[in-house]
């Protein structure tokens, strides 16, 4: 008998201490807010577009540290996802999205067209666009992320998404195929 | 002249240097062409703007383009001649696309324009000679081509102890700086003087490798009289790299992300002293330099001074292009070179060589070969890195440690490369993932801006909501608060014995409703009457008439009943004045139409109107007025805001007023004119002193102002705007309709609709014109 | 007219893989002619059916992972892994051995790490310790020189008939690890077969494969670094430890340095670009552990010869030498040592 009350005592001594050494790393070593939250916000590419279902960047990472899937954000593409992939340790998953990953491109207004209705304006997640009620609106193409939010609203459809030009500056080198891949199609018939 | 002490190279190659194959024969000028394509950016840095238009006559060393960014060098016409076009033109670039150009149609001349040589550059100011060495656009000419004049003018707190001129040439195959070393040492040595007299440096070194023994000679002997130190250093490839030479020459590395210049140490290529001598001694901007035409695919390989804009294909044809065997053309040497996929780019100032191969000269890469490790990349590379490992990461696209290895003190000079058993493109890799990070930085740096921005706007609505609510809060208790005041005053009249003031409103309300309908019922009469003009319409027209007056006297009972009824102390509501407004500018409106269509037609009867109408409108305003005054005796708290508003419009009105005055007279001058304008000036005058008193009694007053409404437009313009958007959303609904390939029957009618809406729009445009 | 767009340098180096894997064959025909003379036909049965099966699996696994099989058969790289391993093999092994070795070596050692250049191992060195741990009797039994017949040899390689008393004998190392009362002097004056001081053949053997060696130095096929690094170890360690040509003898630095596979071992094992590590110091690292470990194992280890366990044991270490040698960057104050991605 003495024998159990040793081994209860033991036993609820033993948790006793490791409970305060517990609740001592949860104070001393408490991470502060969501880290992961904002870690996979730093890899969203900020468009702000929504095109994942969330109203900006933020609420997808959010959504994302809550489990939703990483594959939902056509501006980042494959790379993102792929960054996403590691960061959280899962299996990267094709991107979904109809129309597949996007060029980079920017909003521009037909100005002739353009009514002044603000509207585009109300859209535009990131302040890009200038222009008053009844004056002629004109984006900000540095400031553009390309998310197309303008598009829809406008009453007069006078946005264009156009593809950023490339020039000579920006032109570079693909990574060579991996060694030992004769040709192109090599690759594919190894997966 | 003493020994110069060097220093071992890390790594490098020796390749076959086939330097031979260039060298034997003396400079050539290379024939004027038709055309000159000179392409506006040639250096490291801003592309410039032309400052000629097509069309224009050009002479000989003419400025072209310039610009006003610090890094930067102007270009100039390398010949005489008409500029035929300005637009996209080929560029020698590996990807082969194309660049803004000025192109001259030269018309054979080579008329120069007027130059400004100087005799002795020693009595110029260095700010001056730097500034002639800026304007004679004067670029690096050994590859890169950093504008010389930045180069030249380091910080004042870095002086500058060694001056390194660069004719070490290690690329195989390239002969320029050699030849011209050969042939102009004299002007070379003049050309270092002036750089020693700007730098003012300690040590002037001019490196040479070992195998160009007559360039060392002919240098040595030109530069016999001066301090210079001519340097021979074995040949090694890439001894020429700037950071390699000064690691030979001195024993000290360039540290990483620093310039030499930093160090106290700066380095002119040979071609680039040359440009020097010739703009500061001469006066001429750099217009043409000399270029290697080599390769085995060329008949005649050799050195020509060329034109800056003159077509590689018309220099390789001077040299003899067979062109079966040309198999690949390289500008630049065959380890740092870039292929030119098109021979109609032009020759530019950074153009040291054109390598014309054959297959068997440079053959096509053989097929890559997985990476044996083998090390022999880590021992060849100059920069001291290990190019097998950034290979295995810039395949796995493994930034981090790409930048953990260095990548960004790879050179691409090629090295790896050349003696990777494997035949792995090691550069093309370097490149591609260094074009990836530099990339991928400024994605962060612009989805970091654009988060920015995104938080910004989201705080903002946010801010906007919370005033919003705040006032839509104190709106519903102000509201509260005067319906409690008027439920208290209400219950205060009852006690008062007035207990059927309350009902007097409902009454008046009841009638004026009652008045309005039997007028509008008989102004429908009236028009029916108007157009069919029957006894049975007249009566009920008369029938109607008197109803209608009936009303508005029972309505005009009830109102003056319930004046009389309503103690003088309230004062005029804010109510009354508003409808005395009304009526004033109605009868003001009224006038003014009564007057103009007195001008036009003048008959006595308008004029009467005009007097009956004008005496309404006078009426009108001094009750106006008279309501205003108790107004704001009675009120004067509640109406202040307004006032200010009402006294800033006429201020501004008057002010208008008079400026247009003002113009008529300048335009006219007649004298009744000018006292129009004293008039007006005094009214707006008065205008804004009652308007500063109105704003400083408001100033006293704590009630917050309101934003000052807009002014509307008429109805003829927002009719026209109205049919403008509606135009314009069936032309969008149409395009989204034909984009979503709509059936055929509902495109046809938004097209029917968009036209409707079009012919709308176009009618009240004319008669929007026709009112004007 | 459009020119082909190609990334410089546009100039190469005459340098190939497959030039590099022929010069090492022709590297080792000297000690090849002279384990013929010792031992007949042999070496040449074990090249010849190494050579052969390590090509069939080759090419058997890239067919079954879908690589293209001709193009990677050429770079020769399989043919040396099979020469290697039937040079470390005992002459006249039974054709299931090699069989056995080879298949580890190619399939294990190499294909399933993704073939050439990927192999953490030296494949010749995987497949050789796999077969000498599993069938420890036939890989300690080299035969006698001049001493086999060649139909009764190729009977053994073939039927797996015994070779006759006689003609097979422990190697000079096994008997120096297993003696414990005869001094040196002793043993080697009762056996013409241990030659001057480390086995007739044994010490022949060597020097020829010092010789090829040479020769691929010569060509800078490699660097001087693992081959001089695990020599000199290996003499340091014997010089060192070294007890006198007592019974209990560790055996003399020259006897350690001509016997065994030591010169193999140096000039084509240690030499191995893939599984080594690869900067100068690192190599020198690389090679001089390979010799301690081949001194130790020897002396104090379990088995008479050390040169694939030891070389082994030192591939695991590669990765971890690589990251300690990182040379210093041009212009940089010091090396990065020791980063860890996401730091």
């Amino acid at each position: 008998m003495s024998m159990v009350f040793i081994a209860v005592t033991a036993l609820v001594f033993l948790s006793l201490i490791f409970g305060a050494i517990l609740g001592f790393a949860a104070v001393r070593f408490r991470v502060e807010g969501n880290p992961i939250a904002e870690q996979i916000n730093a890899i969203l590419p900020q468009t702000q577009c929504g095109q994942c279902g969330y109203p900006g960047c933020k609420p997808y990472a959010e959504a994302i540290a809550a489990g939703d899937k990483i594959n939902k954000c056509p501006p980042g593409g494959e790379s993102t996802i792929q960054a996403l992939a590691e960061l959280l340790d899962v299996e990267p998953e094709p991107l979904d999205a109809v129309e597949g990953e996007k060029i980079e491109v920017v909003a521009f207004i037909r100005e002739a067209e353009c009514i002044g209705c603000t509207k585009c304006i109300q859209a535009c997640p990131v302040d890009a666009i200038l222009g008053a009620a009844r004056q002629m609106h004109t984006v900000i193409a540095s400031e553009c992320t390309g998310c197309d939010l303008c598009v829809e609203p406008c009453p007069v459809d006078c946005i264009d998404m156009l593809p950023v030009a490339s020039s000579l500056q920006d032109w570079k080198w693909d990574l060579p195929l991996p060694p030992g891949s004769i040709i192109a199609t090599d690759r594919e018939q190894a997966k | 002249m003493s020994t110069w002490l060097i220093h071992p190279l890390r790594g490098g190659i020796h390749p076959p240097d086939c330097k031979t194959l260039s060298n034997q024969q003396p400079i050539q000028r290379a024939p004027l062409p038709k055309q000159l394509i000179v392409p506006l950016l040639q250096h490291i840095g801003h592309i410039t703007q032309p400052v000629v238009k097509v069309g224009d006559y050009v002479y000989k060393g003419q400025l072209l383009a310039d610009s006003t960014a610090p890094l930067s060098a102007p270009v100039h016409a390398p010949s005489s001649g008409t500029i035929s076009f300005i637009g996209p033109q080929p560029y020698p670039h590996v990807s082969g696309e194309m660049l803004d150009a000025i192109v001259i149609d030269t018309d054979g001349l080579d008329a120069w324009c007027e130059l400004r040589p100087t005799a002795d550059f020693t009595k110029l100011a260095i700010p001056d000679l730097l500034d002639k060495i800026r304007q004679a656009g004067i670029s690096g000419l050994g590859g890169a081509g950093f504008p010389t004049s930045n180069k030249l003018s380091p910080r004042a707190d870095q002086p500058i102890s060694t001056l390194i001129i660069n004719g070490a040439e290690c690329e195989p195959y390239i002969t320029a700086d050699d030849v011209l070393m050969r042939e102009r040492a004299t002007e070379l040595i003049l050309g270092i003087d002036i750089l020693a007299h700007i730098l003012q440096p300690k040590n002037v070194l001019i490196a040479i490798e070992d195998n160009k023994p007559e360039a060392i000679s002919a240098m040595q002997q030109a530069a016999q009289a001066r301090d210079y130190h001519v340097v021979k250093i074995p040949t090694i490839y890439p001894s020429g790299g700037e950071r390699q030479l000064i690691q030979i020459l001195t024993g000290q590395e360039v540290r990483a992300g620093q310039i030499p210049a930093q160090q106290g140490i700066v380095c002119q290529n040979i071609g680039t002293v040359l440009a020097v001598h010739d703009a500061v001694i001469n006066g001429k901007p750099l217009i043409s330099r000399i270029t290697t035409l080599t390769g085995q695919a060329l008949q005649t390989p050799m050195n020509v001074e060329c034109l800056i804009g003159t077509p590689v294909h018309e220099l390789l044809a001077f040299a003899g292009l067979q062109n079966e065997h040309l198999s690949r053309l390289v500008a630049g040497g065959p380890m740092m070179g870039f292929t030119l996929i098109d021979t109609a780019a032009p020759v530019i100032k950074t153009s040291n060589c054109f390598l014309a191969a054959t297959a068997q000269e440079l053959p096509p890469p053989p097929p890559t070969m997985p990476c044996i490790r083998c090390g022999d990349c880590a021992e060849v590379c100059p920069a001291n890195l290990l190019p097998q490992q950034l290979h295995f990461y810039a395949l796995g696209n493994d930034h981090e440690q790409l930048e953990a290895h260095n990548l960004f003190d790879c050179i691409e000079c090629g090295a790896c490369a050349y003696v990777c058993p494997s035949s792995i493109p090691l550069v093309q890799y370097y490149r591609a993932a260094k074009a990836d990070m530099r990339e991928q930085e400024q994605k962060q740096v612009k989805a970091e801006h654009a988060k920015e921005r995104f938080e910004f706007r989201q705080e903002r609505l946010r801010l906007e909501e919370e005033r919003k609510e705040a006032a839509r809060k104190e709106r519903a208790e102000r509201l509260a608060r005067s319906k409690a005041k008027q439920a208290k005053k209400a219950e205060q009249n009852k006690s008062d014995g007035n207990s059927d003031s309350a009902a007097a409103q409902e009454e008046i309300k009841r009638l004026k409703i009652a008045s309005s309908m039997a007028q509008v019922a008989l102004r429908k009469a009236q028009k029916q009457f108007d157009e069919h003009g029957t006894d049975e319409l007249k009566a009920q027209v008369t029938q109607l008439s008197a109803a209608a007056e009936e009303a508005k006297q029972a309505l005009h009972k009830a109102t003056s009943k319930a004046e009389a009824t309503v103690p003088p102390k309230q004062g005029v509501t804010d109510d009354e004045l508003k409808r005395l407004k009304i009526t004033a500018s109605m009868a003001r409106v009224a006038l003014t139409k009564a007057q103009k269509q007195l001008e036009a037609h003048g008959t006595d009867e308008l004029k009467a109107q005009v007097e009956q109408l004008s005496k309404a409108a006078d009426e009108a305003k001094q009750a106006l007025d008279k309501a205003n005054e108790k107004a704001t005796v009675s009120a004067p708290q509640q109406s202040s805001a307004n006032e200010v508003k009402r006294l800033k419009i006429a201020a501004s009105m008057a002010r208008v007023a008079l400026t247009k005055a003002q113009k008529q007279l300048e335009a006219h001058g007649t004298d009744e004119l000018k006292a129009q304008v004293e008039q007006l000036s005094k009214a707006a005058d008065e205008a804004k002193q009652a308007l500063t008193a109105a704003t400083a009694r408001q100033a006293a007053d704590p009630k917050p102002t309101e934003k000052p409404a807009k002014p509307e437009p008429s109805a003829a313009e927002q009719a026209l705007k109205k049919a403008k958007i509606e135009a314009a959303m069936k032309r969008a609904a149409l395009r989204k309709a034909e984009r979503a390939q709509a059936d055929a029957s509902s495109i046809t009618a938004l097209q029917a609709e968009l036209a409707e809406a079009e012919q709308h729009l176009a009618k009240l445009n004319q008669s929007e014109t026709a009112d004007v | 007219m459009t020119l082909p767009r190609i990334t410089s340098p546009h100039a190469t180096g005459a340098n190939r893989t497959q030039r590099v894997m022929l010069r090492v064959m022709a590297a080792t025909v000297p000690g090849i002619l002279t384990l013929c003379y010792f031992f007949g036909i042999g070496p040449l049965l074990n090249i010849a059916l190494a050579c052969s099966f390590a090509v069939l699996f080759e090419a058997l696994v890239l067919r079954l992972r879908k690589r293209p099989v001709g193009f990677f058969l050429k770079d020769g790289s399989v043919l040396v892994t099979g020469l290697l391993l039937a040079l470390a093999l005992p002459p006249y092994s039974p054709w299931w051995l090699i069989t056995v070795a080879t298949g580890f070596a190619v399939i294990f050692g190499k294909q399933l790490f993704g073939g050439l250049g990927q192999n953490p191992f030296n494949p010749a060195m995987l497949g050789y310790v796999v077969v000498l741990v599993s069938f420890p009797v036939d890989m300690t039994l080299w035969p006698a020189a001049h001493s086999i017949e060649t139909s009764a040899g190729l009977q053994h390689v073939f039927l797996g008939q015994a070779f006759p008393d006689g003609w097979s004998q422990a190697t000079v190392l096994d008997v120096l690890k297993n003696n414990n009362n005869l001094t040196l002097q002793e043993l080697w004056n009762n056996n013409p077969a241990y030659g001057l001081f480390a086995g007739y053949s044994s010490e022949w053997v060597n020097l020829a494969f010092l010789l090829g060696g040479l020769y691929l130095l010569r060509k800078k096929l490699f660097s001087w670094h693992a081959p001089v690094g695990m020599l000199i170890a290996l003499f340091i360690m014997s010089l060192l430890f070294w007890n006198g040509s007592g019974s209990d003898s560790n055996g003399s630095p020259l006897f350690h340095l001509l016997s065994g596979a030591t010169m193999l071992g140096a000039f084509f094992i240690v030499t191995d670009p893939v599984s080594s590590a690869t900067s100068v110091q690192g190599r020198l690292i690389f090679g001089a552990g390979v010799g301690v470990l081949i001194y130790v194992i020897r002396v104090w280890g379990g088995y008479p010869d050390a040169v694939a366990f030891a070389v082994l044991l030192m591939n695991l270490c590669a990765p971890t030498i690589d990251y300690f040698t990182r040379p210093r960057t041009y212009g940089h104050k010091a090396a990065k040592r020791g980063f860890k991605s996401g730091e």
